[in-house]
C-alpha cells in the first residue's frame, strides 16, 4: 500500500481542486496561456482562466504595467477569436497601443462608467455570458459579497475576470482566484545600449487559491512574457501576507 | 387597385363642440366671436343661427340686429385644429389612412376597408352615425377621388356614395364651387354663366387653361381622376404592428410579461416571413382612463429571437404603470432591417464580434446604461496621438483600415496632454528632469525624438518632438516639446501618456 500513497493523495487533491471550481483545461495549445514560471505557483500547472483575478494598484503609476500584464494575458485569451469588454472607470485608455500587446484593439468593447454601482452590475451581466474572451473591470470598492457574486457567474460561464484595484488604504478580501501586483522596474537593454528597452516589471503573487505565492521579474519582448534571470528578484521565496495591509516592500518598489 | 375616398364635412364643427360642452346652448342659436381690430367678428355658427341669417364673418353688432337674443361664446382659434387631428385619429378605427383636410373636414382613403362593415352602404353608414351619437354634424360621401367626395359631401344633402366609376357623371350637376377652386375663379365662371359644371366640361383645355388658369384645370383633373391627388395621414401607417385587446382589463405585471411575450411571438413570426428583423421597437399600453404608457428598446442588429427581446422589454416593465388596468396592447416595430437567418447560425456562440450572443449581451447593457458610454474604436487617419482612433460606427463588422504598430504608443493616455516643467540640457535633447503634479522624475533613459506633425489641411499649431522617458523608479512616459526650441521664448513641455 505505501507506494500508492502520493498517487492516491494526488488524486484527492485534485478531487478537491474539482470540488473548489478548479477545472482542468483541455491540452488544447489555443487555449493555454503562456506565462513561464508563473504557471507553477497554480494548481494544475496552469493559469486559472475561467475565475476572477484581482490586481492591486497601489501607485497611479503603475496603471499602465497593470494594464499591460493584463493586456498580454488577454491576448492569450482572444486568440480563439472571442472579444473582450473592458469596463473602464477614470482611466484613459489609447486603443491602438493594444496592438503592440497582440491584441485588435476593435475587439475591445471598451465602457466608460463613473459609477461603480452600475460598473458591477455591467461586469456581472457581461461575465454570464459564455462568448466573451474575458472582461476587465475598474471595481475600486468591490465588497465580498458584490465578489462573490462574479465568482458564481464565471464558475457557469468559465470566462475568465480581471478586477483592477487602485487602492490606497484598506484592501479587503474578495473572492478571487489571485491577487497580483505589477509594478514597474527599470528597463535593462543587453549591451548595455542607450535608450529605453523592453518593458520590464515586477509581477508579485500576494495570494493563490491553493497555490503558491511568488515574485517575479517579467520582461514584454517581441509578443510574449520574457522571464530574465535578475539574481535580486527572481522567483523569491514568498511570504503569506495579511489581507489588511499591503507589505512594504511593494511599496518600495512601486 | 381602384382607391375609394371618403370626405367628412364637419358643417358647424367648432358650434356642436360647444353645444357638447354647454347643453344649455343647443335649444337656440349662438355664435362664437373673437375680436379683430377692435371688432368682435363671428367665426363660427350654430345650424339655429345659420337659420336664422347669421353667417360666419359678420360682426357681433350686425348678428345681434339679425336676432337679438343670440348668444355669444369667445372663440378658441386653437380648437379646430385639436378637435380635427382628435377625429382623424378616432377614424382610424374605420381605415388606417385619415387625413385632416383643410379648417373642417377629414379625409379618409377607405381603399379595401369597406368590405369588413359588409359593403360601402354600411360603411358609411356606421361612419356618419357613431360621429353623429359623438354629436357632430356630419356630411359624408365616398368616391372614387378625393375631389368627388369632396364636391358630394358639401353640394348634396344626404349620405352619397358614388359608385365606382360614376364620378364624373355625378359631378355633371354640381356648380363650379364644388371643385375646390378660388374665390375668384367660381365668380368669373358664374359671370360667363357657367353655373354647372357640365356646361364647361366638354370645353378645349386650351381655351380653359389661357381663360382660367392652370390651376382650374388641375382641381378640374383632380376630381374627374385624371390627375393623382395624395393625402397626408396625421399618423403613418406602420407596417409591422400587433394588437392585443384584453377581455379584462390587465393589472399585474405577471399579465403586461404574458401580453409582451404573445405579442413579440407574432410580430416576429410576420416579421421572419418577409426576411426582417426588429431594430427598434415600441410598446403601447392603452389605458382604461385613456392614458397612454409606452416603453421603448433598441437593438445592435436586427433581431428575431422573442427571448431576447422579451428580456430588453421585461428590464423596463416597471416603468408601466397600469393604474386602473389596460385593455389593449399595441406592439409595434419602429424600425426594421433585413436579416440573414444563415449568418446567425454560423456565428452563433463563436465569440467574436458578429456574435448574436454578444450583441444580444450589448443590448441588454445599453438599455441600462447610456449607448454612448460604450465604445468600439477604429483607427483614424490623422497623426495626433489623441486623434488617431475614433468610434466605430458599428459593434460588428470589419474595420476599413487595420492598425499600425509600427511604433511605440503608450497604454494610457492623457486626453488633454499635461504641461510639465522640465529641465534640458542642449536644445533637442532629451530632458534630464521633469516635474509633474509636484514630483520630480529624474530622467535616466531616454528614446527619440519622434516628431509628429499636425495634418496639413488643419495646420494651425505646432509640430510635437515626442521622447520616451524612464525615471529612476523605472516608470517610463511619453514627453513632447512643443515646436522648435527657442532661445528667447520659453517652448512648452507636456506629459501625454505612460508606458507599460
Amino acid at each position: 500500500m505505501m507506494p500508492q500513497q502520493p498517487a492516491i493523495k494526488a488524486k484527492l487533491e485534485q478531487e478537491i481542486l474539482l470540488l473548489q471550481g478548479f477545472k482542468p483545461l483541455t491540452a488544447d495549445p489555443v487555449r493555454a496561456i503562456d506565462i513561464g514560471p508563473i504557471a507553477q505557483s497554480f494548481p494544475f500547472q496552469q493559469f486559472p482562466t475561467g475565475g476572477i483575478h484581482e490586481f492591486l494598484i497601489s501607485d497611479p503609476s503603475d496603471d499602465a504595467c497593470t494594464t499591460a500584464f493584463i493586456a498580454g494575458i488577454l491576448a492569450h485569451l482572444m486568440r480563439a477569436g472571442g472579444a473582450v469588454i473592458w469596463i473602464t472607470g477614470s482611466k484613459k485608455l489609447f486603443p491602438p497601443a493594444f496592438k503592440q500587446f497582440g491584441i485588435e484593439p476593435d475587439r475591445l468593447i471598451l465602457i466608460d462608467l463613473r459609477k461603480e454601482k452600475e460598473a458591477l452590475w455591467v461586469m456581472e451581466e457581461a461575465l454570464q455570458y459564455p462568448g466573451l474572451a474575458a472582461v476587465v473591470g475598474e471595481l475600486n470598492n468591490i465588497d465580498f459579497t458584490a465578489s462573490r457574486r462574479l465568482q458564481l457567474a464565471v464558475e457557469k460561464s468559465r470566462v475568465t475576470g480581471f478586477i483592477l484595484r487602485t487602492v490606497q488604504r484598506r484592501i479587503n478580501t474578495i473572492a478571487a482566484v489571485a491577487r497580483w501586483q505589477v509594478t514597474s522596474l527599470p528597463s535593462e537593454s543587453a549591451d548595455g545600449l542607450p535608450g529605453v528597452s523592453f518593458p520590464r516589471w515586477k509581477v508579485d503573487l500576494l495570494r493563490v487559491r491553493n497555490g503558491r505565492t511568488g515574485s517575479w521579474t517579467v520582461q514584454w519582448q517581441s509578443g510574449g512574457f520574457r522571464f530574465p534571470q535578475a539574481p535580486a528578484l527572481g522567483q523569491l521565496p514568498a511570504v503569506p501576507l495579511p489581507a489588511t495591509k499591503l507589505p512594504a516592500s511593494n511599496k518600495k518598489t512601486g | 387597385m381602384a382607391r375609394r375616398y371618403v370626405s367628412i364635412w364637419f358643417r358647424f364643427l367648432q358650434a356642436d363642440y360647444c353645444a357638447l360642452r354647454q347643453p344649455a346652448l343647443r335649444s337656440g342659436p349662438f355664435v362664437l366671436a373673437s375680436p379683430d381690430h377692435g371688432r368682435m367678428m363671428v367665426r363660427a355658427v350654430n345650424a339655429a343661427a345659420l337659420q336664422a341669417g347669421i353667417e360666419a364673418g359678420i360682426t357681433v353688432a350686425d348678428a345681434r340686429t339679425i336676432y337679438a337674443a343670440v348668444e355669444v361664446r369667445d372663440d378658441d382659434p386653437a380648437l379646430v385644429d385639436s378637435l380635427l387631428q382628435r377625429l382623424a385619429a378616432w377614424c382610424i378605427r374605420f381605415t388606417p389612412v385619415s387625413a385632416i383636410d383643410g379648417a373642417e373636414g377629414l379625409l379618409l382613403d377607405v381603399s379595401g376597408c369597406a368590405h369588413l362593415w359588409g359593403g360601402e352602404a354600411a360603411y358609411l353608414h356606421d361612419l356618419v352615425q357613431r360621429l353623429q351619437q359623438l354629436g357632430f354634424t356630419v356630411q359624408a360621401s365616398m368616391a372614387d377621388t378625393i375631389g368627388a367626395a369632396w364636391a358630394m359631401a358639401r353640394f348634396t344633402q344626404h349620405p352619397t356614395i358614388v359608385p365606382a366609376g360614376g364620378h364624373i357623371e355625378a359631378l355633371q350637376g354640381l356648380p363650379p364651387e364644388a371643385l375646390r377652386l378660388e374665390p375668384a375663379t367660381t365668380a368669373r365662371l358664374r359671370q360667363l354663366g357657367l353655373r354647372r359644371i357640365k356646361r364647361f366640361l366638354s370645353m378645349p383645355r386650351a381655351v380653359l387653361q389661357r381663360r382660367f388658369g392652370t390651376h382650374f384645370l388641375l382641381r378640374l383633373d383632380q376630381a374627374l381622376g385624371t390627375a393623382t391627388e395624395t393625402l397626408t395621414p396625421i399618423q403613418a401607417p406602420a407596417p409591422f404592428e400587433e394588437r392585443l385587446p384584453c377581455l379584462e382589463p390587465i393589472v399585474t405585471a405577471t399579465g403586461i410579461e404574458m401580453a409582451i411575450e404573445q405579442l413579440l411571438t407574432s410580430l416576429c413570426k410576420r416579421l421572419e416571413q418577409e426576411g426582417k428583423g426588429i431594430r427598434q421597437a415600441v410598446l403601447k399600453a392603452f389605458r382604461v382612463d385613456g392614458a397612454i404608457e409606452q416603453i421603448a428598446i433598441g437593438t445592435h442588429r436586427a433581431s428575431l429571437h422573442v427571448a431576447h427581446l422579451f428580456k430588453l422589454f421585461a428590464l423596463k416593465i416597471d416603468q408601466v404603470e397600469p393604474a386602473l388596468g389596460i385593455e389593449l396592447f399595441l406592439l409595434e416595430a419602429v424600425k426594421v432591417e433585413a436579416v440573414e437567418p444563415l449568418q446567425e447560425k454560423i456565428w452563433e456562440g463563436s465569440g467574436g464580434l458578429d456574435d448574436t450572443g454578444l450583441s444580444e449581451l450589448i443590448d441588454r447593457l445599453s438599455n441600462r446604461i447610456d449607448i454612448n458610454q460604450i465604445h468600439r474604436f477604429a483607427p483614424a487617419e490623422q497623426y495626433w496621438p489623441e486623434w488617431s482612433f475614433r468610434d466605430a460606427p458599428a459593434l460588428h463588422g470589419r474595420l476599413p483600415d487595420a492598425w499600425s504598430a509600427s511604433r511605440r504608443r503608450p497604454l494610457t493616455l492623457l486626453y488633454q496632454p499635461a504641461p510639465i516643467q522640465v529641465a534640458a540640457p542642449v536644445p533637442d535633447y532629451p530632458p534630464i528632469l521633469f516635474r509633474y503634479k509636484g514630483q520630480v522624475h529624474n530622467i535616466k533613459k531616454a528614446d527619440g525624438p519622434e516628431r509628429i506633425e499636425q495634418a496639413w489641411w488643419l495646420q494651425t499649431g505646432e509640430h510635437r518632438d515626442y521622447y520616451v522617458v524612464e525615471d529612476e523608479a523605472g516608470k517610463r512616459y511619453w514627453v513632447f516639446r512643443s515646436g522648435h526650441y527657442d532661445a528667447h521664448n520659453k517652448t512648452q513641455w507636456y506629459l501625454h501618456g505612460f508606458f507599460a
